[in-house]
C-alpha cells in the first residue's frame, strides 16, 4: 500500500493540477481571478500554477463566462485540453449555451470528427448564506444533456483522482466543488492517480438498506451512519462521484440485495438526480423492492438567506435516519 | 500606451476606413454642480450615513451576525449620491448589482430594514430570504439587488421600456462594475437600448478592481465611457469622488435621457476602500494604494472641505455624525433583535400560489 497524506480538497484539486500540467503541456487554465496576482483563484485552488507555468497558460479572464467557455471549447477542437473554472455553479447559467448547445453536442453534431476534451470546474452548495444566486446545485440541469460528464467529488482522494480522469478524458467534463467538502481533510495516497469516472464507489457493505448520495451530502449519510447501526440497521453507503454516467450497475446490484433504497442529495428534490435513479431502479427491479424508493433533497424553493431557513433547506443527518426506519417498517 | 490607431490601409485597398461620423449630437459637457449650503450639506449626511452604516455592517459581518457575502460601498459614497440625488424617488427606477446597501440608502429606504435583511429577519426588506445582495423595494422602484454579474443591465433595460412604452416620464438607471462591462449582455443590452431610445442611464461605478483583477488586467478598452460608441450611445467619465461632479454629470444624463434622446453612458471614476467581499483579504493591491487614495481623494473629506468653505462649522459636523451614529445604531439594534423568519417562510413567496 502506498504512502497515504493528510490534504483537504482544496489541496488535492491543486495537486491534480499541478500534475496534470507538468505531465501534459497542452492542458492550460482559464478562469476569473486564477492568477497569482489575483490570489490564485477564490479558494485557492489554482494558487501556485501561474506562477510555475506561467500567465499564458493560467489566464485570469475577465468576468465573461460565455467567452470564457467559448474560447475554452474553441481551444479544445483544436487539441488542447484546457481547464475552464466557472467561479460558481449559478454563473454556468450566464454560459448555458456554449455548455449545452456547444460543448456537450460539437462531437456528435460533427458526426464524430471532433471531440471537446474540456474540463469545467466549478464550485456551489448551500451553508454560507449566500442565498438565490450563489448556492445551488445544478449538476441535474447538465446530466440531462447528452455529451457531457457530471462528475460530483465528496472526499480529497476522489478530489484528486477525479479531476485528473476529467482533465484526461476527450469528453467535456463537468466538475463540481462543493464548499461543504472541499475544507475537510481526508488521506489521499501519494501516488494517487485517476479514478475511473462512471464508477461508484461502496463507502459500506450492509444488507438491509442501500443509502445512494454524492458531494456534501455524502457526509450526511455518513454522519447518520452511528444512529442507523444504534437502531440495528445495516447500512449499505454507495458515493455515487459520477452523476452522468452514474453507475447503475453498482446500484442496481445493492438495491437489488438489500430491497430497500434511499436516495439523498442537495439538489432540490423534484426532477433532481435522485428521480431518475429510483426510476431506473423500479423499472429494473420491480417486485424485488421491499419498499417504494425514497429520495430526499432540497425543498421546492430558491436556497434562502436567513440562517435558520437556510438550515432547514438542507437534508440532516436525523432526517435520513427517520427515513431508513421509515422504510423499515 | 498609444490609442489612436495609426495603421495605413494596405496598397491596393479599395478605400480607406471613412473616419467616424462627428455630425451626430453630444451631450453637452456636465459642469460641476453649484450646491447651495443645504444641498451640500444633504449630500454630506447621505454620503456619512453610507459611510458609517457599512462600517457598522462591517462589524456585524465581524462578530457572526451577518453571514453569506456582504459587499460594502466605503469609498463610492459620492456615486450613488450625486447620482440619485437627480432622480425622482418613485418617478425614475433604479437597479444595480450586489454592491447595493448604498444605492438603497441614497434612495431614501429605511436604514433598518436594509440592515435587518443584512442580519437575515422576518423584517427585513425581503423579508430575510435575500440577504445583502438581494434586495428590493418596489415601493422607491428600485428593484434590485442582484447577484449575477451584469444580468441588472439587460434588467434596466426592461425597466426602461415600460418608462417609454406607459410614457409615464421616468427614467430608468442601471449600475454596474467595471467586471460587470465586459459581460456580454451588457452589449445586447446597450445594441436595444439604442435601438428602440429607451430612457436609460447606462452607469459603470469604475473601483479599478473586478472583484481581484485589476481593470488593466481585464479590458481591453480600459476607457470605459467608450464603451457604448459602437452603439453610437454617448459616453462621459466622471470623477466620481467627488459628488458635485458626480451631480452635474448626473443632470447633463438625466436631461438628455428625459429629452428623449435615448440611452447615456457614464462611466463614475470610483474605488472602494474595502475588499471586494468581506472574505477578500485584497491581496492584490498595495495598503499604501488604498491609503493613498484615502488620503487624497475621499469624497466625505472632500465634501467636508467644501461645507467648511460655506461657513459649516466643525461643530455642525459633529452633530450630525452625531445623529447619523445614533440611526445606524438603532438600525443595528433592530436589526439584531428582530425575529428571525418562521421555517414554513421557506414555502412562502415560492409562487403567488403555494405550491
Amino acid at each position: 500500500m502506498s504512502e497515504m497524506v493528510k490534504m483537504n480538497g482544496l489541496q488535492a484539486i491543486n495537486a491534480a493540477m499541478f500534475e496534470a500540467m507538468e505531465a501534459d503541456p497542452k492542458v492550460l487554465v482559464l478562469g476569473e481571478d486564477i492568477a497569482d496576482r489575483e490570489g490564485g483563484g477564490v479558494t485557492g485552488t489554482m494558487r501556485g500554477l501561474s506562477t510555475k507555468f506561467g500567465d499564458h497558460r493560467v489566464c485570469t479572464t475577465p468576468i465573461s463566462e460565455q467567452a470564457i467557455i467559448g474560447a475554452a471549447i474553441g481551444v479544445a477542437i483544436n487539441g488542447y485540453k484546457p481547464v475552464a473554472e466557472i467561479m460558481l455553479m449559478n454563473f454556468t447559467t450566464v454560459a448555458m449555451d456554449m455548455i449545452f448547445n456547444h460543448a456537450a453536442k460539437l462531437r456528435f453534431m460533427s458526426g464524430g470528427q471532433t471531440s471537446v476534451p474540456l474540463t469545467i470546474r466549478t464550485l456551489t452548495g448551500a451553508g454560507w448564506q449566500t442565498a438565490g444566486q450563489h448556492a445551488d446545485h445544478l449538476e441535474g440541469w447538465f446530466a440531462h444533456a447528452a455529451g457531457i460528464k457530471v462528475v460530483c467529488p465528496s472526499n480529497p482522494a476522489d478530489y484528486k483522482g477525479l479531476l485528473l480522469s476529467c482533465i484526461q478524458d476527450p469528453d467535456p467534463c463537468l466538475f463540481v466543488e462543493t464548499g461543504g467538502t472541499l475544507f475537510v481533510p481526508g488521506e489521499v495516497a501519494v501516488d494517487q492517480g485517476p479514478i475511473p469516472l462512471g464508477k461508484a464507489r461502496i463507502v459500506q457493505e450492509g444488507t438491509d438498506v442501500t443509502i445512494i448520495s454524492y458531494s456534501t451530502m455524502m457526509l450526511r449519510c455518513q454522519a447518520a451512519l452511528a444512529g442507523l447501526a444504534e437502531a440495528g440497521i445495516s447500512a449499505e453507503l454507495i458515493d455515487l462521484r459520477t452523476i452522468s454516467p452514474w453507475d447503475k450497475q453498482a446500484v442496481l446490484d445493492s438495491a437489488a440485495k438489500t430491497g430497500r433504497v434511499v436516495i439523498v442529495h442537495e439538489a432540490v428534490r423534484n426532477f433532481g438526480p435522485g428521480a431518475e435513479i429510483a426510476a431506473t431502479i423500479n423499472e429494473e427491479l420491480y417486485g424485488q423492492l421491499k419498499g417504494p424508493v425514497r429520495r430526499l433533497g432540497g425543498p421546492y424553493s430558491p436556497v434562502p438567506f436567513s440562517k435558520p431557513l437556510e438550515d432547514a433547506f438542507l437534508v440532516t443527518p436525523e432526517q435520513i435516519v427517520e427515513a431508513v426506519k421509515g422504510l423499515m417498517g | 500606451m498609444a490609442r489612436a490607431s495609426t495603421a495605413k490601409p494596405a496598397k491596393g485597398a479599395a478605400k480607406p476606413t471613412p473616419a467616424p461620423a462627428s455630425n451626430r449630437e453630444r451631450p453637452a459637457e456636465p459642469v460641476r454642480y453649484e450646491a447651495s449650503k443645504d444641498e451640500l450639506m444633504a449630500f454630506y449626511r447621505e454620503m456619512l450615513l453610507i459611510r458609517r452604516f457599512e462600517e457598522k455592517a462591517g462589524q456585524l459581518y465581524g462578530l457572526g451576525l451577518i453571514g453569506g457575502f456582504c459587499h460594502l460601498y466605503i469609498g463610492q459614497e459620492a456615486v450613488a449620491v450625486g447620482l440619485q440625488s437627480a432622480l425622482e424617488v418613485g418617478k425614475d427606477s433604479v437597479i444595480t448589482g450586489y454592491r447595493d446597501h448604498g444605492h438603497m440608502l441614497a434612495y431614501g429606504i429605511a436604514p433598518k430594514l436594509i440592515m435587518a435583511e443584512l442580519t437575515g429577519r422576518e423584517a427585513g426588506i425581503s423579508r430575510g430570504k435575500g440577504g445583502s445582495m438581494h434586495m428590493f423595494s418596489v415601493e422607491h422602484k428600485f428593484y434590485g439587488g442582484h447577484g449575477i454579474v451584469g444580468a441588472q443591465v439587460s434588467l434596466g433595460t426592461g425597466l426602461a421600456f415600460k418608462h417609454k412604452y406607459a410614457n409615464d416620464g421616468g427614467v430608468a438607471m442601471a449600475y454596474f462594475g467595471d467586471g460587470a462591462s465586459n459581460q456580454g449582455q451588457v452589449y445586447e443590452s446597450f445594441n436595444m437600448a439604442e435601438l428602440w431610445k429607451l430612457p436609460i442611464i447606462f452607469v459603470i461605478e469604475n473601483n479599478q478592481y473586478a472583484m481581484g483583477t485589476s481593470v488593466n488586467r481585464s479590458s481591453a478598452e480600459d476607457q470605459l465611457y467608450k464603451r457604448g460608441e459602437s452603439f453610437r450611445i454617448p459616453g462621459l467619465q466622471v470623477d466620481g469622488m467627488d459628488v458635485l461632479a458626480v451631480r452635474g454629470a448626473a443632470n447633463t444624463a438625466v436631461e438628455w435621457v428625459r429629452a428623449g434622446k435615448g440611452p447615456i453612458l457614464l462611466e463614475l471614476k470610483t474605488y472602494r476602500y474595502r475588499g471586494h467581499s468581506m472574505s477578500d483579504p485584497a491581496k492584490y493591491r498595495s495598503r499604501d494604494e488604498v491609503q493613498a487614495v484615502r488620503d487624497k481623494s475621499d469624497p466625505i473629506e472632500h465634501a467636508k472641505r467644501d461645507l467648511e468653505a460655506l461657513g459649516v462649522t466643525e461643530a455642525d459636523l459633529k452633530d450630525l455624525d452625531k445623529e447619523i451614529r445614533k440611526i445606524v445604531s438603532e438600525a443595528a439594534d433592530f436589526a439584531e433583535s428582530s425575529p428571525e423568519p418562521g421555517l414554513a417562510e421557506l414555502y412562502t413567496d415560492v409562487l403567488v400560489d403555494t405550491y
